[in-house]
Order: C-alpha cells, then structure tokens, then sequence
C-alpha cells in the first residue's frame, strides 16, 4: 500500500469518526431541547413541585439554583481572587509553591461526591449548619475554588510583564500596580472564566445533594427579611436545585409525570448554560475589545 | 528633628500598601491549603475507622465480595467487601475510555490538521458546551433513551454496566475531546512544515509527526477523562441498576462507588459501622483521584525531559 492510497484511507477514517461523534452530540443536543422546550412554559416556571400528582412546576427550584449561584460566588470570588494573584504575582519557583499547586490540582480533580461528602460532614454535621443554602453555597465553594483560581491565575499572567515594570516605574506600589493595572487588564479574562465556572456550579447536584438538601419547602417570595424562617432569602432553609430536582424525579419520587419535569428541565438548565457560554464568549470579545483598543 | 526621624523611619504608605495586599493573598492561599488538608483528614480519618475502630481486615474488604455491612458472617467478622464495586467502578471507566479516546483524538485530529477554519469554529463552541452540560442531564438521557436501548436488545433490566459505560462514554467524549485539541495545537507549526517539506504525506505527518510529538498531552487527556468517569456519581446511579453483586455480565444491574455513596450515606446512622464502611469507599475514591494526579504529573514530567533533548 502506497503512501498516497493510506493517507486516503486514514482520511476517510477520521472523516468516519468525527462525523460519528458530531452526530452523537448534535442528536443529544436535539434530544434534550426537542423533548424539553415544548414542556417549557409560564406555568411550568412559575409553579410549584408536585410530590404526588401531575403538573407540576419548578418555580422553587429554579429560584434556589440561582440563590445558589449567586451566594457560592460572593463566597469564592474573594478568595480565588486573592489566592490567583498570589500564584501568579507573588509565588516563587519552589518547593513551597509547587505543594500549593499540586494542592490546588488535587482539589480540582477531586470527584464531586466526595467535596460533597465532606461538606456534608464537616457544615452539616459538625458545624451544625443542617441541610441549607449556606452548606450548599459553601460546598459549591469547594467545588469551585480551584477552577476560578486556576483561571484567575491564568488571565493575570498572560498580562505582559511591560505593564508591571511600567507600573514600577511610575513609582506605584506593587499592590497598587496589582490592583490598578494587571486585574483591570485581566478582566475580560476573569469574567469569561467566572461564567464559564458559573455555569459549571448551575448544573452541579452531587456536591448538593448532602448539603443543600433533597427538600424544597414552600417559601414565601413577599418575605424580604432574610433572618425569618419563611423568607425565601433564608439562607439556613434547605434548598433543593434544578440538578438535584432532575435527579430526584428520576430514582426516588412517585411524581406521575416525572418524564415531563425531568426533560422540561434539562431543557431549562442546558438554556441556562447555552446562555452563560454565549454570554461569556460575547463578554469577553466586547471588553478586549473595549480595554485594549483593538478593532 | 525628632518629627523629621520619626517620619524618615516609618515606613512608607507604599509599603503598608504592599504589606496589606500581601497579607490578603496570602492568606486566601493559606485558607485553600487548609481546605484540601482538612479534606484529606477528615476522609481519611472516617473511612480508616472500618479498620481501626471495626477491626474490618483491609485485605477482606478489597478482596471480598459480600457486602451486607450490618452483618455478620459464620465466623463473626462484619461482611465488608467492597470488591464489587471497585470492579464495576474500574470497569465501566476503562470500557468509556476504551470506547471514548479513538473517537476523541479522530475529532481532535480532524479540528486541527484537517479542517477548514469552518468546520473548526463550527465544532469547538459545541464541544466546549457539551463539557458544560450538567452530569444529571447526562444520566437522564440515559435513563430514557440507552436503558430502554439496551432493554429491547439484550433484554433484561437494560440496566448494568452496559449502560453505565454508555453514557460515560458520552460524558467523557467531550472532555477528552477538548484536552487532546489543546495538546495537539501546542505542537510547534515547524513540525508539521518540516514533516510536509519532506515530502510525507498529510496522514504521514499526522501519525509520525505530531501524534507522537503530541503523545503525553493525549495520555494526559485520556486519563483525565477516565478520572472524570471514574468520579462520576449521578449519572452513573442513574443507569447502573444499584445492585451490589459481583458483575457477572456487562447487562446485569451492579453498582459503583459513588453509586452506593450516593444511594446509602443519608440512610446510615454516623459513627457506626455501614456508614464508616461507606466513608471507606469515600477513601478509595479519594485515593483513586490522587493517583490520577500522580500519573498526569509524571506523564508530564517524561514529556518535558523529551521535549528538552
């Protein structure tokens, strides 16, 4: 077999693989939108779970994966931010560092059951936080940590080191030139990394599943006091989430119509993440765009 | 004079500066190396209780395959043996990873070195979003379309290993995917013009050249996957069937470890012996994620050394 004839052959292959490999994701993509979108409605958004009939909405459930979302972020963000600066402006090249990092890749890859086992016993039992809001935002911040500083690292040192001597030179201090000049630079990289991370805590259920709970007890939306046991900003109620909700219908409830919510949805969640991943890809073109001046 | 002193001598507001941005980051990493030590205590501690505090033989509990941890057998020792679901776990991650990788690195081939910048661009968003989608998803297409599948072709439960390495195989499909584009677009341009100046072919290029140039960050790729499948809880529960037997063909119902995790932890009582035996299985797949860590660093330890000469 000549050359020419294998590299034909070996081209058709690769041809063959992909196109079955794009079939496969175009088809699961079809699936979940094709059986979930039409489910999708006013009623179905705005109502509440039924345990033991048909008809039922996510309205709880949706609300409580945003609440989430938004609390696991104003925990981490902080935190990452501090620590990605650390690795990327302040560690040296040693053995210190390089326990650091492994540490930060080990918490990476760890599997989300087992973050999820841990904050159930360290918040739910020890610390005596019970199944709520604040276990969960608090395990998804496990979760999330080394992703967001990975990434924060990341965008800081893709900013050219001119900018830092320039900052020096200017007779700044290196935390002003931190602040001031390297994180506004870094920007359109953090946030595209935040949205992507954000998506990634949406859809998140095995960490939440011990921690935030299995439960959505009806919750009062005309309650703004937080510190009340009815109010739906009640951050020590438990809380069950989209993910978990999906999973929940699907093993241990006798909801009649547990095809119907389940495909409504993972249509709703894969909306959800469609949107943060175009968000971040828009976002982040229109502030490079923005702050560096490039057409 | 003396004012002049104290003002020469105080440090600077620069410094206090500097001083306080250093604490605050400091401490952030500090607050993340507590966190991960605190992890591995913590599961540590639990699940080497089985054997410290239960007196359960470590031996026993990785080679036996009864699992009835409330009992006891004839001879008084508590039945602990997590074999089963150390072999389905293994199982069904090397099957995906098996199934998954030639499809992964012939589309990860095909958006590098084949594609126009079309078929690329087209490629690329859907991928990275595929990775995206949530694992439950994942285990509910597999609930409604491969067990129902698999049911009507080999009869049975249609739940098992079959399934399980299904739909990881779906889920890792993506990841790998992804790992494999980024290692093959770090090899340099010059490789590839070289290759082709010579005279080989666009396959010859592929298969001598970058393939081999490219050959640790694949493997990095491939085992990441397999951590991920190995990981993986929901989706898995969802189709394995959650029966604790020694899996004796790919189609009957078994049981992983993150299955039974997630299935027993709420139904045990803290402190006792089943729920320590769970926190045991917590421990090997804790060991289990190490241990990936250990073998990308090393694959990317030997790919560096190459890479120098």
């Amino acid at each position: 077999m000549n050359a020419k004839k294998s590299d034909k052959i070996a081209t058709g292959i690769i041809y063959g693989l992909v196109g079955i490999v794009v079939a496969i994701l175009i088809s699961l993509l079809g699936y979940i939108l094709y059986n979930g979108v039409p489910d999708v409605n006013w009623h179905f958004l705005t109502s509440e779970a039924q345990s033991f009939s048909a008809g039922g909405g996510v309205r709880d459930q949706l609300f409580n994966s945003l609440y989430l979302l938004v609390l696991a972020l104003i925990i981490s963000l902080p935190i990452a931010l501090g620590a990605g600066i650390y690795l990327s402006e302040y560690a040296k090249d040693n053995w210190v560092n390089d326990v650091i990092r492994t540490s930060i890749e080990v918490l990476s890859s760890l599997p989300s059951v087992v973050v999820g086992l841990f904050g159930y016993l360290l918040l739910v039992i020890q610390l005596n936080l019970g199944f709520s809001i604040m276990a969960g935002a608090i395990a998804l911040t496990f979760f999330n940590l080394p992703l967001l500083t990975r990434n924060i690292e990341e965008s800081l040192s893709s900013v050219p080191d001119l900018q830092r001597e320039a900052g020096t030179s200017l007779g700044l201090s290196g935390w002003k030139t931190i602040t001031k000049i390297i994180l506004p630079m870094a920007l359109p990289g953090i946030l595209t990394g935040l949205i992507l991370c954000s998506g990634r805590i949406f859809g998140e259920a095995a960490a939440l599943i011990y921690t935030a709970g299995q439960s959505a007890p009806s919750v009062d939306y005309a309650n703004w006091n937080p510190f009340t046991e009815t109010s739906f900003l009640n951050p020590m109620r438990p809380a069950e989430t989209l993910a978990v909700h999906i999973w929940k219908v699907n093993t241990e409830s006798v909801t009649p119509d547990a095809s119907v919510i389940s495909s409504a949805s993972s249509a709703v969640l894969i909306i959800v993440i469609l949107i943060f991943n175009l968000g971040a890809r828009y976002l982040g073109n229109k502030l490079f765009k923005k702050m560096t001046a490039a057409k | 004079m003396d004012d002049i002193q104290t003002r020469l001598q105080k440090s600077s507001r620069a410094t206090r500066q500097d001083y306080f941005g250093k604490v605050i980051c400091y401490s952030c990493i500090g607050l993340i190396i507590l966190l991960v030590a605190c992890i591995l205590y913590f599961i540590a501690s639990k699940g080497l209780a089985t054997f410290t505090q239960n007196g359960v033989k470590f031996w026993n509990f990785l080679t036996q395959s009864d699992w009835k941890p409330g009992d006891v057998d004839k001879y008084g020792n508590p039945q602990v043996g997590a074999l089963p679901m150390i072999v389905t776990s293994f199982s069904v991650t090397i099957l995906a990873a098996l199934l998954a990788t030639p499809f992964a690195i012939g589309a990860a081939i095909f958006m590098t070195e084949i594609a126009n910048k079309k078929g690329a661009k087209f490629l690329q968003p859907v991928i990275e979003l595929l990775v995206g989608i949530p694992s439950v998803v994942y285990g509910f297409i597999g609930l409604s379309l491969i067990v129902p599948f698999i049911r009507g072709i080999f009869g049975g439960t249609g739940f098992g290993i079959l399934s399980g390495t299904l739909v990881l195989f779906v889920m890792v499909l993506p990841t790998i995917t992804s790992l494999s584009v980024d290692s093959l677009k770090s090899v340099p341009m010059h490789y590839r013009q070289a290759s082709l100046a010579l005279g080989a072919t666009r396959w010859q290029t592929i298969y001598k050249v970058i393939l081999k140039a490219a050959a640790p960050g694949l493997l990095t790729a491939v085992i990441f996957g397999m951590a991920r499948a190995f990981g993986e809880a929901l989706a898995v529960q969802m189709v394995i069937g959650n029966a604790v037997l020694m899996p004796k063909n790919l189609i009957s119902p078994a049981s992983t470890l993150t299955s039974k995790l997630t299935t027993e932890i709420g139904n045990t009582v803290m402190g006792t012996l089943p729920n320590n035996a769970l926190w045991s299985l917590a421990l090997v797949l804790l060991f289990m994620s190490l241990l990936f860590n250990l073998i990308v660093r090393f694959i990317g330890r030997r790919g560096n050394i190459k890479n120098e000469r």
